[in-house]
């Protein structure tokens, strides 16, 4: 049990609503720009810079804290709480893409192409079509694609992330045994490695609109491809500018083997992506 | 006075929530006239008593509790807080209630599902905001609207509903099956999610776009038999009702011949007085563009254009023909229309008091060209 | 009972000037990261919220008054049913309960705020944001969403302008929810007085400790389904178009697997507020405190594993119609439980009927009554002829308006004094109960007889054989709505003064044994516990 006594309560703080009006501000602004209003692109801009200074001055209020000692114990169970149960959503919310390929190829493309529960769909329906994976559907729709090997940028990808999460650990260790500079380098290749993987990326997706028709638009499998890719690239960008701030802190001489919260943070996060980047390179390039 | 004498006795129902049934007033599940649909009554009375005779013994120790055990009675409170047997028996009785509920549940399930060694199959094809039926056996094939009366009450607020008979329960053509047949449907949506109910036949079933799902009826005894759209489908959801019509073979076989005879017969393309065609054009409005540009012809500010002092609809005609033919991006073509249809409703939306268009002429089916003749 | 230290007792060493009371001016309320503060701004939104909702809902039943078109638009109509079920469950019940949760949960577990009090103020100020976005699109072009609460596509993409900030307005919904719920969790597990081992917290903060947690997972899916509407419309995927290979009834499996477990994250909290003040008025522990857990987190387990019980007549296979119906008639299990346990707790007690006891008494009741209906619902086959019925609006207003709203005027009512030191006015409460209680059945009742006659839900006009009913339920819900006007009256009422009796700090005979926040002054000073207690109440062992 904590000992709450001497427990952090902070009194007042404006950065949590400037932290809406930033999300707020950048989402109407999106909103406006979906909808073809050109106010649209300027307010989230705007938004976004909110954002940011926001980001900046929050995690710099939080490090000075903690650097003046100002969390015991119960404080950092709290914060690491919090933490685990934010990757736990994040789960949650690959779990639904996972989920929808899973539906997609096992039940509703076998459906319309006449197999299972349901073939009268194709009887009636969608005469010509024949279920196999990748599909873009009896509609056809985005035209002709190729789909994406595995064995080629997507399995260096794989290797570019697994090191860079042992990179991450042996950072980790440096850290526990005091040894700075261990730790600072093993955060610096985490940090390339992780970069390294989002152009490689870019590279992918670049090929795939450019070369292999291959788009957002290609159907389910398209849907599906992008959507999960996408949104782990996106992590892998923020959990690379998480640990870049970490790196930051760490040649400044912040964090002691008891007390490296953020570290620990960071170092999940990454863990965390490493582990969904693996179910990827399964669940859609593999099988 | 009737309204309030009426108001006066459900709300002394409701009061004392006594399942008095009286005719006026449907209180329970209605039997309907198939074996499934009985079955599935029997069910619902099942779970209904199992319900009632359980709420009858909790409530029952509450009410008990709370009149002996007050404090105002002078009633000591006594200090258990657990029990485990009664813990126990209280988890049990309740598994064992459920799974003598889950063995009939199952069996009408079974039997719903199949939908095997049927005779005939109808194709339901759910639109915005109308039912498409299409018999695959014979091809009879026809749209089902909401009857223009209904449609002129809800729309118009000059027809007191009350005086409309079956108000939004009725159709302009039923579909029409055969008594005493397996019946096998296949459902499906030209748009959104629509879903076909008639409670008489004991379920509903959706019409997802892009995908069909099936059910069958047998329906034992010749009648009319009303339903609704149960799944919301927009705007005039409320407004696409079933009206299933069960009759002997021999009848039917007559109306397949029928109506297959009319259905393939040429249009009349002959010249109509003005008169005749304002009457076929406001039926053709009323069942094809009511939804969207209204009764009076002012359409939905932001969502749909007005045809009242529309320059398109009071300037030349072969583009109006031309503009209805293929339709837009937003705006459904109506193709479907034959060219007496066609020119009825141009001629309406012209020249009628209720759009508010006054050009003072008509147009005749042979001024239509056809720009796809495709008469799907 | 007495060694509790609650008063102000800061030995900050870190400076700060406000650490002994509230900023001073409106302020206070935009920066505030104390729980008491946010918990204020919670309950007094939700209560906003729940008369603008209210309101959409006089308007639905105004039209539905009689046949015929009467009032409004069917396209403003959906918007309005859509509308009204978003603003009550996202603006007003579930804030209510995070609202009760803030204020309760610290002083229950002996903690001196929430774990993360920064994060805190973001939940409450994002909630803000959502309401505000998704009520700016009752005035855009083309209305407000009007495809339900459920956001079924295709019918949702017909949206107009509204589509892309009713889904922001989700996403930054969620989010609020996501951080309240991980802070409430976080706070109770780790932020519990030395003596409060989890067997002997309160039920209400186990309640919330396995509502947070079903928050956690569930809000996330349902930012991804709404995600997925986005692209889908404005990025030319397919998910939901079987044309490119996906399925339409895909988003009504996500949305299930969200929504079935939210629909419990309304009634947990509920169902720990019953625990909570019944055994205070019967003058007897809770009874089977230990079964009750174990059966709050079986309803919470079984929530994830009936999602199908909406779709029954989607189409699914056979085996998923089946496993689902016999999934779902399982939770009549452990939800029995906690029923014959509330039962068993009144019994042979020793009661009196307070206004928070009156409200609880109906609860355990009506309540009941709206699961009798959800337990028919799950019979697959029967549930051919409910589905989409108003039998449907019946059963589950009966679990959310004389379950979940019940208890928080129930709430309301019990904790009211100890927050602001004032008595309410136990006449008009009574009042308040009696016609709320009436007037609700006959609001709702009607309406099982209706569903079962053939009325489909979610339409605007109906054939003349609904009327009488119709107009009953109509009625029977402008009482309903009237009467809310009483509670506003006593809640502005209290807090100015009330009766003017000063209560005492344990406020309810006896209360002291029931919970921690019994042993604290009333009205509750700004700052409690910053020592923690070492004694506490436990009246279940
Ligand atoms: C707080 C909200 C709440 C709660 C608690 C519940 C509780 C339950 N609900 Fe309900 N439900 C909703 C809110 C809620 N529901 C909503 C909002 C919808 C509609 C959504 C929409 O479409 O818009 C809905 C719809 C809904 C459906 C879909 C109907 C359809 O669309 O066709 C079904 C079907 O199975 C269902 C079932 C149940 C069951 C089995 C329970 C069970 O948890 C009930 C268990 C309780 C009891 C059974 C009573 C007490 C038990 C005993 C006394 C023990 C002994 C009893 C027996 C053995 C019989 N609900
Ligand atoms: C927590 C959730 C919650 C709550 C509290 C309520 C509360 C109420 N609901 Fe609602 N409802 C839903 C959740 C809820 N509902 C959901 C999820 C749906 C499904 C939506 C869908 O189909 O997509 C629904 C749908 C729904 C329908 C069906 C609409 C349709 O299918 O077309 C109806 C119709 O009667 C209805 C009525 C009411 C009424 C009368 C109340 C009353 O309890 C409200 C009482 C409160 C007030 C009235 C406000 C306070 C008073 C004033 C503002 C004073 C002024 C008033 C007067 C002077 C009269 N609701
Ligand atoms: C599903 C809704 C819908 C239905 C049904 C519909 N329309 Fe339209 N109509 C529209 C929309 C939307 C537009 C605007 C078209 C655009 O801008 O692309 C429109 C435009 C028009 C216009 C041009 C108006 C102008 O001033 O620009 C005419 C004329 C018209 N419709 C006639 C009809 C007739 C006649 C029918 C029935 C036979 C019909 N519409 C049925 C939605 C509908
Ligand atoms: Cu079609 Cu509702
Ligand atoms: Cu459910």
């Amino acid at each position: 049990m904590s000992t709450n006594n001497a427990y952090y309560i902070p009194h007042k703080a404006t950065w949590p609503v400037m932290a809406t009006a930033g999300l707020l501000t950048t989402l109407v602004g999106f909103a406006n720009y979906l909808n073809g209003s050109s106010i649209g692109s300027p307010l989230m801009m705007l938004g976004f810079a909110i954002f940011i200074v926001m980001v900046a001055g929050w995690f710099t209020l939080q490090s000075t804290e903690s650097e003046s000692g100002m969390y015991n114990h119960g404080v950092g169970i709290s914060y690491r709480m919090g933490m685990m149960w934010f990757i736990f959503s994040e789960v949650m919310f690959f779990a639904v893409f996972f989920g929808t390929l899973w539906y997609t190829r096992n039940l509703s493309v076998p459906w319309l192409g006449g197999e299972g529960a349901k073939a009268a769909t194709k009887a009636i329906l969608w005469t010509n079509y024949t279920a196999v994976w990748p599909t873009n559907g009896p509609g056809n729709v985005g035209g002709h694609f190729e789909p994406m090997g595995a064995f080629g940028l997507p399995f260096i990808n794989t290797l570019l992330l697994l090191s860079s999460g042992v990179t991450c650990t042996w950072a980790h260790h440096g850290l526990l045994a005091k040894k700075r500079d261990q730790l600072i380098k093993g955060l610096i290749a985490t940090v390339s490695l992780g970069f390294l993987f989002v152009l490689c990326q870019a590279f992918e997706y670049h090929e795939a609109y450019t070369e292999m028709g291959l788009t957002l638009g290609s159907g389910i499998y398209g849907s599906t491809f992008f959507m999960l890719t996408g949104f782990h690239g996106f992590h892998v960008c923020v959990g690379a500018i998480i640990l870049s701030v970490v790196l930051f802190r760490s040649a400044k001489g912040h964090f002691t083997p008891e007390n490296h919260f953020a570290f620990e943070a960071a170092a999940w996060y990454w863990h965390f992506v490493d582990v969904v980047w693996l179910g990827l390179f399964v669940f859609v390039y593999l099988m | 006075m009737k309204k309030i004498k009426q108001l006066f006795a459900g709300a002394m129902l409701t009061t004392f929530g006594l399942p008095i049934a009286q005719a006026d007033y449907a209180l329970n599940l209605m039997e309907g006239v198939t074996k499934v649909s009985n079955d599935i009554y029997d069910l619902h009375m099942l779970i209904l008593w199992i319900c009632v005779f359980i709420g009858i013994a909790v409530f029952g120790t509450i009410f008990y509790s709370i009149y002996h055990h007050r404090k105002s009675k002078g009633h000591e409170a006594a200090h258990f807080h657990e029990h485990t047997t009664v813990e126990i028996i209280w988890t049990i009785i309740p598994t064992i209630i459920l799974v003598a509920m889950a063995i009939p549940a199952t069996k009408t399930m079974l039997e719903l599902d199949d939908v095997q060694e049927s005779e005939m199959s109808i194709k339901v094809t759910g639109k915005q905001w109308y039912w498409d039926y299409q018999y695959l056996d014979s091809g009879v094939h026809f749209e089902s609207h909401l009857d223009e009366i209904s449609e002129k009450s809800h729309r118009g607020h000059t027809i007191d509903p009350h005086t409309v008979p079956n108000y939004l329960l009725s159709v302009d053509r039923p579909l029409v099956i055969p008594i005493n047949k397996k019946i096998r449907f296949v459902f499906t949506s030209a748009d959104v999610i629509h879903s076909w109910w008639v409670p008489d036949l004991g379920w509903k079933k959706d019409a997802n776009p892009g995908f069909i799902n099936e059910a069958w009826t047998s329906v034992p005894t010749p009648g009319v038999y009303r339903g609704q759209c149960t799944e919301l489908c927009g705007r005039d959801h409320g407004f696409m009702p079933i009206v299933v019509i069960a009759m002997n073979q021999g009848d039917y076989d007559n109306w397949v011949k029928t109506t297959l005879e009319k259905q393939n017969a040429k249009p009349d393309l002959s010249d109509q007085s003005h008169e005749q065609l304002m009457a076929n054009g406001s039926s053709v409005y009323l069942k094809n563009c009511v939804a969207c540009h209204q009764i009076d012809g002012k359409g939905v500010v932001g969502n749909y254009p007005a045809l009242r002092g529309s320059a398109k609809v009071t300037g030349g005609v072969d583009p109006l023909i031309g503009f209805l033919q293929a339709g837009t991006s937003k705006m459904p073509s109506f193709a479907k229309l034959k060219d007496n249809e066609l020119a009825a409703v141009i001629t309406y939306i012209r020249n009628s008091p209720d759009i508010g268009n006054k050009v003072g002429d008509e147009i005749q089916p042979k001024a239509i060209t056809p720009v796809y003749d495709d008469d799907e | 009972m007495s060694a509790v230290t609650a008063e102000h007792d800061h030995d900050d060493h870190h400076h700060d000037d406000h650490a002994h009371g509230p900023e001073k001016g409106w302020l206070r309320w935009v920066v505030t990261t104390n729980h008491k503060d946010i918990g204020t701004l919670y309950l007094v939104f939700a209560l906003a919220m729940f008369f603008v909702g209210g309101t959409m809902a006089m308007i639905i039943r105004a039209e539905l008054f009689e046949p015929g078109m009467q009032f409004v638009d069917p396209q403003f109509f959906n918007s309005m049913t859509t509308m009204h079920a978003l603003v009550m469950v996202f603006g007003a019940v579930m804030p209510a309960f995070v609202g009760l949760a803030n204020w309760m949960v610290p002083m229950m577990i002996g903690a001196p705020d929430m774990a993360l009090p920064r994060m805190n103020n973001m939940s409450f100020w994002l909630l803000v944001a959502g309401i505000l976005l998704l009520a700016s699109t009752l005035f855009m072009e083309g209305g407000a969403p009007a495809g339900g609460w459920t956001l079924y596509p295709p019918l949702v993409l017909q949206t107009g302008k509204a589509l892309p900030f009713a889904i922001f307005s989700v996403h930054l919904l969620g989010i609020s929810s996501i951080m309240g719920a991980i802070n409430i969790v976080a706070t109770i597990l780790n932020m519990r007085a030395p003596a409060m081992s989890l067997m002997k917290m309160p039920m209400f903060v186990w309640t919330w400790l396995i509502t947070g947690f079903l928050l956690i997972a569930i809000m996330p899916v349902f930012a991804g389904a709404v995600t997925m509407l986005l692209t889908d419309k404005f990025f030319h995927t397919s998910f939901f178009d079987a044309a490119g290979g996906g399925d339409p009834v895909l988003y009504q499996h996500i949305f299930w697997f969200f929504g079935h477990p939210e629909v419990y994250v309304m009634i947990l909290p509920t169902f720990g507020v019953a625990s909570t003040i019944i055994p205070v008025f019967a003058r007897k522990p809770l009874f089977g405190y230990s079964s009750m857990v174990y059966a709050t987190a079986a309803i919470a387990f079984l929530a994830f594993i009936v999602w199908a019980h909406h779709m029954f007549t989607v189409g699914m296979p056979i085996s998923g119609e089946l496993y689902f119906m016999y999934a779902t008639m399982l939770i009549a299990i452990p939800t029995g439980v906690k029923v014959f346990n509330w039962t068993a707790t009144m019994w042979k007690g020793a009661m009196t009927f307070e206004t928070p006891m009156l409200f609880s008494i109906s609860f355990v009741v009506l309540f009941t009554l709206g699961g009798f209906t959800g337990l028919m619902m799950s019979i697959a086959p029967a549930d051919f002829q409910y589905h989409d019925s108003y039998f449907i609006v019946a059963h589950f207003h009966y679990t959310l308006v004389p379950a979940s709203i019940f208890m928080l005027m129930a709430g309301g009512y019990y904790w009211l004094p100890k927050w602001t030191g004032h008595m309410y006015n136990e006449k008009i409460g009574q009042l308040h109960f009696w016609l709320s209680a009436i007037s609700v059945n006959i609001l709702f009742f009607p309406q099982h007889f209706l569903g079962l006659a053939g009325m489909p839900r979610r339409i605007p006009d109906y054939a003349i054989q609904f009327s009488d009913w119709n107009m009953i339920s109509s009625i029977g819900g402008f009482i309903f709505g009237a009467s809310q006007l009483l509670f506003l009256y006593i809640v502005v009422d209290t807090i100015k003064g009330g009766t003017g009796e000063k209560v005492t700090d344990e406020v309810w005979e006896d209360a002291h044994k029931h919970g921690l926040e019994w042993t604290l002054p009333s009205p509750v000073p700004y700052h409690t516990f910053s020592t923690p207690p070492t004694v506490i109440p436990c009246d279940h062992d």
